[in-house]
């Protein structure tokens, strides 16, 4: 029956106040096709994409992720929403840059070392671009190698490193020791996540900060990234 | 001592039966295995509660839940065991049983401890991309992989989630032919190799046996 009406409803004929909830709805039920319609048809009523980005699709994302972290939705739900939104934001990528979107800076992210679960990590990165972040994303079971040198080729503000093993979590601890033992630590913001780890563990090893979830992710960067600008500025 | 079926274990648990010195407060995933043990052994001082084996996919149920079985079950027995190993909580189910006083298994999870704690620890690393089954799991593959993880509605998230794996390695607790078709299957479904090794108890047994 739910189904029949949401068959009704004609995306183009809703007015802005009703389409973009409407697009929250559809995107929380992983309704790729919609999201992307709906997306188009703000571009054609003259929206920003950064705009859209942030008020039709960032904003319905982090209901899912309050939802998840709630225990309303498993996995399967966040990654069909996940979808719509790359769907959505497939659309809008081109479009930011040469519409003047704000830019916040440049994170390197992967999962760590014997370690192959990457959905969480994934997430982040989408949400860390739809904030206007650049995204570079090593993938999974990176050394620190890897880390270091895309630390180096890249030059981010921020790293991050995803664990969601108790046999893998420590890995991240071996990264940034060794990024001070080069004398490179003070230059990075160093976050970490995973469903394993707590706000406890990220201090232990000398992380920046713990996020516990996407959105936590996108405020925390952001706040540091201002905070080491302002230093900038001041020193 | 008829065993309790898989459903129960997975949803709701298993209460003690209140005979025994020794409560074992464990996972409902490991009830088969800690019956067969106590039969073969004849552990009647072991008495046997179960917590639900689905929290396997909520790791941050465990260590509440292990509390609470342990400050209701406490005052009726000598002693009590927690048959858990670390499971995702990230050194938090450790902690709980430290702050309680009662033991539990060493080790990350119920794959490495029925290898054998240091024979899976060697093989970490050439076993990356290898994704385990026991016993009970390869009975309830649904129940905990395919349906969780949307599998059933949406099958092609097997890429999303299985993309960078290799093969499915069967860990098996019994010799049973049946199960090892089972197991076989689960590995054509994900579109994994398949490789089959039997551990027997492993460390479970090793750890129960101690329990004076
Ligand atoms: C889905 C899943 C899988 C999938 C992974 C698919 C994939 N491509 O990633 C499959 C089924 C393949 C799998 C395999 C395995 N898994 Co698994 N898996 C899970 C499960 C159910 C959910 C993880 C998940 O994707 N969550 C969804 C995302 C959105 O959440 P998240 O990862 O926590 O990420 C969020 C935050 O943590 C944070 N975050 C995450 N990373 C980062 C990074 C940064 C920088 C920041 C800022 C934030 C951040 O933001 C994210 C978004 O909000 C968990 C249990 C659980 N509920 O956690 C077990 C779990 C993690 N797996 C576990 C195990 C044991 C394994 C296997 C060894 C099992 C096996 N049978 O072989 C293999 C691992 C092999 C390997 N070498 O990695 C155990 C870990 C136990 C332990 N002691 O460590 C768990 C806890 C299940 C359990 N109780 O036993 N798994």
């Amino acid at each position: 029956m739910a189904d029949e009406e949401e068959d009704d409803i004609i995306l183009s004929e809703l007015p802005d106040d009703e389409l973009v909830p409407q697009m929250g709805d559809d995107l929380y039920d992983g309704l790729k096709d919609e999201v992307a319609e709906g997306v188009n048809i703000l571009l054609e009523r003259g929206w920003a994409p950064y705009r859209i980005l942030t008020e039709a699709l960032v904003s319905g994302m982090t209901v899912v992720g309050n939802d998840f972290r709630d225990g309303i939705l498993f996995v399967p739900e966040v990654l069909q929403a996940a979808n719509a939104m790359k769907a959505g934001m497939a659309i809008l990528k081109p479009l930011l840059a040469e519409t003047g979107a704000p830019k916040m800076g440049k994170m390197v992210i992967g999962t760590v070392k014997g370690d192959i679960h990457d959905i969480g990590k994934n997430l982040v990165s989408m949400m860390m671009e739809g904030a206007g972040f650049d995204v570079v994303d090593l993938g999974i079971n990176t050394d620190v190698d890897q880390y270091l040198g895309a630390l180096e080729t890249e030059q981010p503000d921020i790293l991050g490193m995803s664990a969601l093993l108790t046999t893998t979590m420590p890995y991240m601890k071996v990264v940034i020791d060794t990024m001070a033992e080069r004398g490179i630590r003070g230059d990075y913001i160093v976050l970490v996540g995973g469903a394993p780890l707590n706000e406890e563990f990220g201090r232990a090893i000398g992380a920046d900060a713990y996020c516990r979830d996407a959105a936590v992710a996108v405020e925390t960067a952001k706040a540091f990234v201002a905070r080491k600008h302002n230093q900038m500025a001041a020193g | 001592m008829t065993s309790p079926d898989d459903r129960t274990l997975t949803e709701t648990g298993l209460p003690p039966r209140g005979r025994g010195r020794i409560l074992v407060i464990a996972c409902g995933a490991l009830a088969h295995e800690i019956t067969a043990l106590k039969r073969a052994n004849g552990w009647d001082h072991l008495d046997l509660a179960c917590l639900p084996a689905i929290w396997h996919n909520h790791p941050e149920r465990i260590a509440p839940g292990v509390r609470a079985a342990v400050a209701r079950h406490r005052d009726a027995y000598d002693a009590i065991f927690v048959a858990y190993a670390d499971c995702g909580t990230g050194g938090g189910l450790a902690a709980t049983c430290a702050e309680l006083g009662v033991a539990m298994i060493a080790g990350p999870h119920c794959y490495a401890f029925f290898d054998g704690l240091d024979r899976f620890t060697a093989r970490a690393d050439d076993e990356i991309a290898a994704f385990y089954l026991t016993d009970f799991l390869a009975r309830q593959f649904d129940a905990f992989v395919w349906r969780p993880l949307g599998l059933d509605r949406y099958p092609e998230l097997a890429k999303t989630y299985f993309g960078n794996y290799e093969k499915l390695v069967y860990l098996a607790q019994t010799d049973d032919p049946a199960l090892e078709a089972k197991a076989r299957d689960c590995a054509a479904r994900l579109g994994l190799d398949y490789e089959r090794r039997f551990t027997g108890y492993g460390d479970l047994e090793t750890a129960l046996a101690r329990l004076g």
